[in-house]
């Protein structure tokens, strides 16, 4: 056999993407003929997938005239192929004939594909409904969100509850905390972070210190730059980029990570063998964060004040001494402290999200997905909500 | 044209399959002919799913050939390969169901895609799809994380079906399904092989199916085709594992149950 000819047995397929039919066939493959005087139909042709559409389009025409002729048989002898497809037509244009209350006899169908007719009918008699599953209206749709959001704060809490649980029974018993699991945490959520932390947190503190003296000098306040840089960084802009950094960064990886394993029934075998998924899993990866994150701001909000000094030396023409000396005046440790409170509770709202919406992956990939997603945006809402009510707190104690 | 009505469906030959340097297909030679149920068994990690993988094209060979419908793939341009893959369909070991769609819109993902139907056929053509692997109209419209085992299984091979192909491969189609389950999907098997008039290449591992589905049994060790024949043939082979296989103590007992495999 030449690699180019026919092979015999299996010529080159006709069925091109979308349908596309190129074989020539002129003949209809449905028509009326009349059989020693008896009305009937006759198909011809190739009865398969490819020509599916214009078998439906040459039954259409027959149910169109309801006063034509009743035919007394179907003669398929000129089908060359059959497959489920043409089985499919042939069994519905006999149902619907049949609904007509004509009984037409089916001749000529080669005996090698009266099994799969005979089959394809009984598979096909069932026509009750195919209907989707019942769209939603608006309302209920608004009605499922709101309850949602509020089962989500419930499983907010009570995830919140379980690894203080874990927590307190862990301190109890400090031989059980695992400490490999944290460190290895730790070094992957801390550690591994530190580079992009760096430059991100740069970047800010430079646009802000540019931003200041472009809008500041017209005013003749160069000097409040240095308030402004110092003050914002390390009260707000520090620990609040650090903290969306690493929910965007390792809060989606949790979730990704717990998703996978509750897809994978890993946890449900933790779980059997008389584990605590949540001592076991939950509780190194909160606490690395908890640990990582203040040093990651501290780290975020210096770098930041490099970047303020060193565009304020090269756009601003303020000395590296100037500025450390202005720097000195205008913020307190109390400013440092502010910032640095509010971390490990930041990381522990993260944690806290990304572990339940992990929890929450079943069976699906796509669901994988949506809670990652679903981590992500609340995990930065979380955030950006509790160093409001931060604000509102340090400013009624007057720190 | 008497020799060309036996001319295997799928001719593999010569094929070397290997990841770094670990070889795990060594020259395997191997036909499937028209209309038969091939069982592919081997123990495991021997290398029958790289086989499977590597004739419908997921896994690269180092060398030989695959010619499928008298036609090697690596000598075809994109266009015709396509052209071929639309005729075989495959049955993954895990069902390999898409899960963000409806079962209904499993099925009908081919014929969506090639067969440019009306909205109304395509829905009915699918349901009688189903129909014929036994799944109930009612569960047309689960999606695949609220099946069971067997559903997933039969609704892959509803799939796998969709286009009416002339191969249908299957990789484990039985595993994880208790017996009679099992049993029904063989059964399932053989029937629609018969109706369709298909060629099945069968990957397994249980002895239930190649007795009662296959005719020929191809055997998979140490990286070649050690056996190939019907049952009866392999009863009698002194291959070590597959007399170990066929006539261990789990053979032995199919055996004693199917008087009728003559030793």
């Amino acid at each position: 056999m030449e690699a180019l000819t026919e092979h015999p047995l299996w010529p080159t397929p006709v069925l091109t993407r979308r349908g596309t039919v190129n074989t020539p066939s002129p003949t209809a493959l449905l028509s009326a003929n009349r059989n020693q005087g008896t009305p009937g139909l006759a198909a011809s042709g190739e009865w398969t997938a490819v020509n599916a559409t214009k078998i439906d389009q040459s039954i259409a025409p027959l149910f169109q005239q309801p006063d034509q002729a009743a035919p007394q048989s179907i003669d398929m002898t000129g089908v060359r192929s059959f497959d489920t497809f043409g089985a499919w037509h042939l069994a519905r244009l006999v149902r619907m004939l049949e609904a007509r209350g004509q009984k037409p006899a089916i001749v000529g169908l080669a005996d090698k594909y009266k099994d799969l007719f005979e089959t394809v009918r009984g598979a096909s008699a069932d026509t009750e409904s195919l209907e989707g599953r019942p769209a939603l209206s608006g309302l209920a749709a608004i009605g499922k969100a709101m309850a949602d959001a509020w089962r989500s704060f419930g499983l907010l809490l009570n995830m919140l509850g379980a690894v203080c649980d874990a927590f307190l029974r862990v301190a109890q018993r400090p031989s059980t905390f695992r400490m490999t699991s944290t460190v290895h945490q730790v070094d992957r959520v801390g550690w591994q972070a530190v580079p992009i932390i760096l430059l991100i947190t740069f970047l800010i503190g430079s646009i802000i210190a540019q931003q200041g003296f472009f809008h500041f000098r017209k005013l003749g306040a160069d000097d409040y730059v240095v308030d402004m840089v110092g003050i914002l960084v390390l009260r707000e802009i520090g620990v609040l980029i650090v903290a969306i950094m690493v929910a965007g960064r390792s809060g989606s990886s949790y979730t990704a990570e717990l998703g996978s394993m509750k897809m994978r029934e890993e946890i449900d075998a933790l779980r059997t063998m008389g584990f605590d998924p949540v001592e076991v899993l939950i509780l190194p990866r909160i606490i690395a964060l908890v640990i990582a994150l203040p040093i990651l701001t501290f780290l975020g909000s210096m770098s930041a004040l490099y970047g303020g000094e060193l565009v304020a030396w090269i756009y601003g023409g303020m000395s590296p001494e100037i500025f450390v000396t202005r720097l000195k005046e205008a913020i307190s440790i109390t400013h440092f402290k502010v910032g640095m409170i509010k971390a490990p509770f930041m990381a522990l709202v993260i944690g806290i999200v990304a572990c339940t919406e992990g929890l929450k992956v079943s069976g699906s990939a796509e669901s994988l997905g949506l809670q990652t997603t679903a981590s992500v945006v609340t995990s930065i809402f979380l955030v950006i909500v509790l160093d409001g009510l931060f604000a509102i707190f340090f400013a009624s104690i007057g720190m | 044209m008497a020799n060309v009505a036996n001319m295997p469906i799928i001719c593999v030959s010569d094929l070397v399959v290997g990841f770094g340097d670990r070889l795990v297909l060594d020259h395997v030679f191997l036909d499937v002919h028209v209309g038969e149920i091939l069982g592919l068994v081997g123990g495991s990690g021997s290398g029958k799913s790289v086989l499977l993988r590597t004739i419908i094209g997921l896994i690269p060979k180092r060398s030989g050939s695959i010619e499928v419908f008298g036609k090697d793939l690596d000598t075809l341009n994109d266009s015709k390969r396509h052209a071929i893959r639309k005729r075989w369909g495959v049955l993954f070991q895990h069902g390999a169901l898409f899960s963000s769609l409806t079962v209904l819109q499993n099925v009908q993902f081919a014929m969506r895609e090639f067969l440019h139907l009306p909205e109304h056929l395509l829905a009915e053509i699918a349901a009688t799809k189903l129909a014929m692997v036994g799944l109930p109209r009612k569960d047309a419209n689960k999606f695949p994380s609220e099946l069971s085992g067997g559903m997933t299984k039969r609704v892959a091979l509803a799939r796998a079906l969709a286009l009416d192909p002339e191969i249908v491969f299957l990789d484990e189609p039985t595993s994880g399904l208790d017996p009679i389950s099992a049993g029904d999907f063989d059964t399932l098997i053989r029937t629609l092989q018969q109706t369709l008039g298909l060629t099945v290449f069968m990957v397994t591992h249980d002895l239930n199916s190649l007795h009662m589905v296959c005719d020929r049994i191809a055997v998979l060790a140490d990286g070649k085709i050690v056996a190939d024949g019907p049952m009866s043939l392999m009863l009698r082979s002194e291959h070590p594992w597959v007399k170990s296989y066929f006539r261990g103590q789990r053979g032995r007992l199919l055996e004693h149950q199917n008087p009728h495999v003559q030793v």
